[in-house]
């Protein structure tokens, strides 16, 4: 499916990146906040002209693509059933600035995402977006076939969701790298040598090839045997 | 437009530790008497501003920007004194003003206080606060220390302190506190300085300056919304200038690197490449290289953010006394010259 109707819940520093390049990739684009409209109006108007600020329950009923890019410790303040069936990219990561304690946030056997995924039992996760700067987001965006495009990690467990969602990563500007289960998002995650990193997508596969070589894959491997 | 004859030009330092010749390093107190020695060598050449951040690490020489900024403060005649930042969140307001206002005093009004939120954690369990309430303790400790500013009986009450009730402090200033709110970028950070009327400084780490643009109209849009005053906007970001342009970038290269990487191994981001350094050099946030170069780059920014201040963070990671005096000079001398020459060639062709 194609999709023209991108909805974005979150209007920080990723969530008005991502409104920027959408809309750029001339989709149709909204935006909330973690309050009303006016909250978010003047900002959106000024820094992404063109995106519709809403509020969740609109936003969601207009959209046949949903991104989070909240705070990962605020994703339960969103009733899983308002989400239900849909398709949802997961753009978060723990960030202690505006998450706070990690133990309140995550538990430590599983990736976010995953946690993500349980919490929104009917709808289809997807992960990505989540590994590099929103300033390399806005920065690095580069038409299909430009030199050294730099690359995203797309992953999840419904395998047309994330055909689909790598396409939609391919119009925003970025070459997908695409695996078929939510939990390989720990490569992707703080501590990881993917996070923060701005790689094509031949330097993204080397990585990811040798990942059990890393520390972090290392250290990943052991916390698993545990 | 930009005004050339009113712009200012800082230096800002996070204390780093201070390298020997032979690579190994000072101490942290040979380190913070090294900051004072430079804020007499940049009063001397003429720089605006000197800022001192404050950080609770072993990286970093300076805990109390304000008792390194009052021993700057009888050596030097014209230079502000400011912090970059402090960390109202786990501090007390009253305490702040309470420094601050000495420091004022001491500096015959040249006391800068520039507020923010902190990019590190260490300051929150030490002082007794939960990072849960990152947002909200800076909220409220913005609102008391508004309050104070105005050096006005104050009566308040709030979740994270004692409340007061008719409540002077003391000392009162010669005029009233030069203060800025210190930034990163969130949306909410800008429309929050803007409604308290106060001049903001944008900490640009990395990335296009230019994407900043619509940041700085929603400044402006947000206090007019609130019907408060606007000012020109300042720019914080790291460099290194000297002599040489290659010598410039691989002892950039090194320190900048290393520093950066240190912070990552804490919050999981992935060690800087060369790649992503000389990005941040040629187009991004970086002012690395020969004066020419710099003040090329530092002109550029002024120009398309419209700006009425920049800040060269200056002795990242462990440089040595002499390049960080070297940078010093450099900076006085050629660049902040050359850049106003720029901008004055430019707007002269307009």
């Amino acid at each position: 499916m194609q999709f023209k109707k991108i909805g974005i819940i979150g209007a920080g520093k990723v969530g008005i990146v991502l409104a920027g390049l959408a809309l750029q990739a001339g989709y149709e684009v909204r935006i909330s906040g973690s309050g009303s409209v006016k909250k978010i109006d003047l900002t959106i108007d000024t820094l992404v002209p063109g995106a519709i600020a809403t509020e969740n329950a609109d936003l969601i009923a207009n959209s046949d693509l949903i991104i989070l890019a909240i705070p990962l410790s605020r994703y339960k303040n969103i009733a899983p059933k308002l989400l239900k069936n849909k398709l949802v990219i997961d753009a978060m990561n723990y960030w202690w600035e505006t998450d706070g304690n990690r133990e309140e946030v995550l538990s430590p056997d599983s990736t976010s995402s995953e946690q993500v995924q349980n919490y929104f039992k009917d709808s289809t996760i997807v992960k990505t977006f989540n590994h590099m700067g929103y300033h390399n987001l806005q920065d690095e965006a580069k038409p299909q076939g430009a030199p050294n495009r730099k690359s995203l990690f797309v992953t999840g467990d419904n395998p047309q969701a994330v055909d689909q969602v790598a396409e939609f990563v391919n119009t925003m500007g970025f070459d997908p790298v695409v695996h078929y289960h939510l939990e390989d998002g720990i490569m992707t995650e703080p501590g990881s040598p993917l996070f923060g990193a701005s790689l094509n997508a031949t330097d993204l596969n080397d990585v990811i090839e040798n990942f059990a070589d890393t520390d972090f894959g290392k250290q990943i491997a052991a916390a698993k045997k545990k | 437009m930009v005004d050339v004859n009113k712009l200012e030009f800082g230096i800002e330092t996070f204390g780093d530790i201070v390298a020997n010749e032979d690579g190994s390093l000072k101490t942290a107190a040979e380190s913070i008497r090294q900051i004072v020695h430079e804020g007499e060598l940049a009063d001397k050449l003429g720089i605006n501003v000197i800022g001192v951040g404050e950080h609770h690490r072993p990286d970093y020489s300076v805990s109390s920007p304000e008792t390194v900024l009052a021993a700057i403060a009888p050596v030097t005649k014209q230079i502000k004194l400011a912090t970059a930042v402090t960390v109202l969140s786990s501090d007390d307001p009253v305490r702040v003003y309470e420094r601050f206002a000495t420091l004022d005093g001491l500096s015959n009004g040249r006391a800068q206080v520039m507020l923010g939120r902190g990019s590190f954690t260490e300051s929150f369990p030490l002082f007794g606060y939960d990072l849960t309430d990152y947002d909200d303790l800076f909220n409220e400790k913005l609102e008391l220390f508004d309050l104070l500013r105005k050096e006005d009986a104050v009566t308040w009450s709030g979740k994270f302190r004692a409340e007061l009730k008719n409540q002077e402090v003391y000392p009162k200033t010669e005029k009233e506190l030069e203060t800025y709110i210190g930034i990163g970028g969130s949306p909410e950070s800008i429309i929050r300085a803007a409604k308290f009327g106060y001049k903001v400084i944008i900490a640009i780490i990395g990335g296009q300056a230019e994407r900043f643009k619509p940041y700085i109209e929603l400044y402006r849009r947000a206090a007019q919304r609130n019907d408060m005053p606007t000012y020109p906007v300042a720019v914080h970001s790291h460099g290194f200038i000297a002599d040489d342009k290659d010598e410039a970038v691989e002892v950039a290269f090194k320190n900048i690197k290393a520093n950066f990487d240190r912070i990552g191994l804490t919050r999981g981001w992935a060690p800087m490449s060369r790649e992503q350094f000389d990005n941040e050099t040629k187009v991004g946030s970086f002012y690395v290289g020969d004066p020419e170069t710099v003040a090329q780059r530092i002109a550029h920014t002024i120009d398309q953010l419209d700006l009425g201040r920049f800040d060269l963070v200056y002795g990242a990671g462990n440089q040595t006394a002499a390049q960080r005096e070297r940078m010093i000079e450099l900076y006085a001398t050629k660049v902040i010259p050359r850049v106003k020459e720029i901008l004055a060639n430019k707007e002269a062709s307009k």
